[in-house]
C-alpha cells in the first residue's frame, strides 16, 4: 500500500511541478474546442443536430485524457535507460506492484488534466446538464485514463527506443481519436466507419462521457460502462504481462 | 561474497535461431569470485559484457545458463532477498530530476521497506556524508553531473547493502569529484567492509583502487589477479600497456544501438 502510495505520489508531484508542461498541453483541446466549435457550430445548428460545442466538449475531454495517458505510459521507454525506472526494477517490490503504481499515478493526471479541460470549457459556454450525473461522468473519465495509461505502458513495454513513437502517433493515438466519435455523431455513418467507431474503445468512453455530461448518450451508457470496463481490465491484464518482462 | 559460475548470457537476434537467425553470446561462460571486503575492477573494452554481467548479478536480466550467489543467496530465485543485500550506480543517470534530492532518497527508503524514523536519520546521516544535506530540497535537475553521482552513492547506501556495484561511476566526472567520490567509497570500504565491484575505462582508477581485477573480452574472462599480476604476467610497467597487450589494439567497432541512439539524443536535450 505504501508503495503504490509512493509511487502515485511521485506522478502527482511531477505533474504539478511541471506548470509549463500542463499549460502546452491545454493548448491543443482549447484550440479543438474554439476552432470546431465555434467554427462548424453554424453548420451543425442547420443540420438540426443542436448545439455542436456542447457536443464537442466531452469527446475533447476524452482527448485531453487520451493523449495524456497514452504519454506517461510511453515515457516508460525513455524512463528504461535514463530514468527511475531502473532504480524501481533492482528494488525489492515486485513488477506488478510498479505498474500499478505507475498506471495509477499516470491515470490521475490524465483525469486531472480532462478535468481542467472541461473547466475550461464552462468559460466557453458548456453546460452540465445536471451536476448529479458528474460522479458518472468521472467514473467514465477515470476508466479511460487506466484503459490508456495501460496501452501506453503496454506499447513502451515491448518498444526499445523512441523510433515508434511517431509511427503511435499518427498510426494509433490519432485514428483511436478521430473514429471515437468525439467529433462527430455516430448515428447514420457510412457503415465501415460505423464498424470502425464500434472497434474502437474510445468510442464506448466518449459516448459515456456524453451520456454523463449532456444526457447524449447514443449506444447507451449501461453498455458503454460494461464494454469500457471489461476493455480497461483486459489493457490493463496485457500491460502488466508485458510490463513484468521487461528486460533491459 | 559475490560468486558466478559458468555465467552464460544468450540474445537471439531477429527471430531467435530457429528461424535462422543468429544467437549472439554476450557473456560466455565466466566464473569469477569476489571475497567480502574487496573492491573487484571487472575491465574490458567496450560491448565485452561487462554491464550485461552486472545485469545478470543484479536481477534486471535472467542468466541463459550458470550459477549466480550473492551473499548466500541466489539471485535469480530470491529475487527480492537478493536485491536487499545489494545497492548499485547504473552507468546511465537512474534519479527522478523533477525531485529534490530528499525525494529521491525517501523513494528509495520507501520502496526497500525502511520503517519512517529509521529512514528519516539515514537519509540525514547520507546526506550528510556525501556533502549534499544543505542541498537536500533542491531539484536534482539542478545538480551537476557529480553531485548527481554523489547522490546516486548516497541512495544506494541507504539500505545497508553488503554489497555495491558501480557500472563506471566515474565516466564524465572532472579529477576532483572522481578523487572525492574514492575517498567516500574507500571510507565505506574500511569502515563497514562493504564490497565493491565496479566497471571502469580508466586504467589507472582500477589500478589505484581494485585490490583484485578480472579482464573480460568477447564475452570470456581473459586474465584476472591484481594489477602487479597482471603486468608481471604481460611483462609491462602499467595496467594500461597489460590491459592492451591482453584486449588488443583493435578499435571495437560496436554496433550503435537503441540505447546510443538515445544516449546522443539526452545530450542533444538536456545539457
Amino acid at each position: 500500500m505504501n508503495i503504490l502510495y509512493i509511487l502515485w505520489l511521485r506522478q502527482i508531484k511531477k505533474y504539478f511541478r511541471s506548470k509549463a508542461r500542463i499549460i502546452g498541453s491545454l493548448g491543443q483541446p482549447l484550440l479543438f474546442l474554439v476552432a470546431l466549435g465555434f467554427g462548424l457550430g453554424p453548420v451543425y445548428q442547420k443540420a438540426g443536430g443542436g448545439n455542436y460545442l456542447e457536443f464537442l466538449v466531452p469527446g475533447i475531454v476524452a482527448m485531453s485524457i487520451i493523449f495524456t495517458a497514452i504519454f506517461s505510459g510511453i515515457e516508460i521507454i525513455w524512463d528504461k535507460q535514463f530514468g527511475f525506472l531502473k532504480e524501481t526494477l533492482v528494488a525489492p517490490v515486485s513488477r506488478l506492484k510498479i505498474m500499478f503504481g505507475r498506471t495509477l499515478g499516470g491515470a490521475t493526471v490524465a483525469t486531472l488534466q480532462g478535468l481542467i479541460v472541461m473547466g475550461l470549457s464552462f468559460f466557453l459556454g458548456f453546460k452540465l446538464v445536471n451536476w448529479w450525473s458528474f460522479p458518472l461522468a468521472l467514473l467514465f473519465m477515470v476508466l479511460i485514463a487506466l484503459l490508456f495509461t495501460a496501452l501506453g505502458t503496454a506499447l513502451a513495454s515491448v518498444l526499445n527506443d523512441m523510433q515508434g513513437f511517431q509511427l503511435i502517433i499518427n498510426f494509433l493515438i490519432m485514428p483511436l481519436f478521430f473514429l471515437s466519435g468525439a467529433l462527430f455523431p455516430l448515428a447514420n455513418l457510412p457503415t465501415a466507419i460505423s464498424i470502425a467507431t464500434r472497434i474502437d474503445p474510445l468510442t464506448y468512453g466518449v459516448d459515456g462521457l456524453r451520456g454523463a455530461l449532456i444526457n447524449g448518450a447514443h449506444i447507451g451508457m449501461g453498455l458503454d460502462l460494461l464494454i469500457l470496463s471489461l476493455v480497461t481490465l483486459l489493457f490493463i491484464g496485457v500491460g502488466s504481462y508485458l510490463f513484468t518482462r521487461i528486460e533491459i | 561474497m559475490i560468486e558466478a559460475i559458468n555465467l552464460t548470457k544468450k540474445f537471439s537476434t531477429r527471430g531467435g535461431s530457429v528461424f535462422g537467425g543468429k544467437d549472439f553470446v554476450a557473456v560466455d561462460n565466466v566464473s569469477f569470485s569476489v571475497k567480502k571486503g574487496e573492491i573487484f575492477a571487472f575491465l574490458g573494452p567496450n560491448g565485452a559484457g561487462k554491464s550485461t554481467t552486472i545485469k545478470m548479478l543484479t536481477t534486471l536480466l535472467k542468466p541463459t545458463a550458470g550459477e549466480i550467489v550473492i551473499n548466500g543467496v541466489d539471485p535469480t530465485k530470491e529475487q527480492d532477498k537478493a536485491r536487499k543485500s545489494f545497492g548499485i550506480v547504473f552507468q546511465d543517470p537512474s534519479l527522478d530530476d523533477d525531485l529534490t534530492a530528499w525525494e529521491n532518497m525517501e523513494f528509495h527508503g520507501v520502496l526497500y521497506g525502511i520503517p519512517k524514523k529509521e529512514r528519516r536519520k539515514k537519509i540525514e546521516e547520507l546526506l550528510n556524508f556525501v556533502e549534499l544535506w544543505d542541498r537536500k530540497n533542491s531539484l536534482v535537475k539542478e545538480f551537476s553531473g557529480g553531485m548527481k553521482r554523489r547522490l546516486e552513492i548516497a541512495r544506494g547506501l541507504m539500505h545497508e547493502p553488503e554489497v555495491i556495484f558501480l557500472d563506471e561511476p566515474t565516466i564524465g566526472l572532472d579529477p576532483q569529484t572522481r578523487n572525492s567520490m574514492w575517498n567516500y567509497l574507500l571510507n565505506l570500504n574500511k569502515e563497514k567492509q562493504i564490497t565493491i565491484f565496479f566497471t571502469t575505462h580508466y586504467m589507472e582508477e582500477a589500478e589505484k583502487m581494485a585490490q583484485r581485477i578480472a579482464i573480460i573480452d568477447h564475452g570470456k574472462i581473459i586474465a584476472g589477479g591484481t594489477a602487479e599480476e597482471l603486468k608481471q604476467q604481460t611483462k609491462k610497467t602499467s595496467l594500461e600497456e597489460a590491459f592492451l597487450e591482453l584486449t588488443g589494439k583493435v578499435i571495437r567497432e560496436e554496433e550503435v544501438g537503441s540505447t546510443e541512439i538515445m544516449r546522443q539524443h539526452r545530450r542533444m536535450w538536456r545539457r
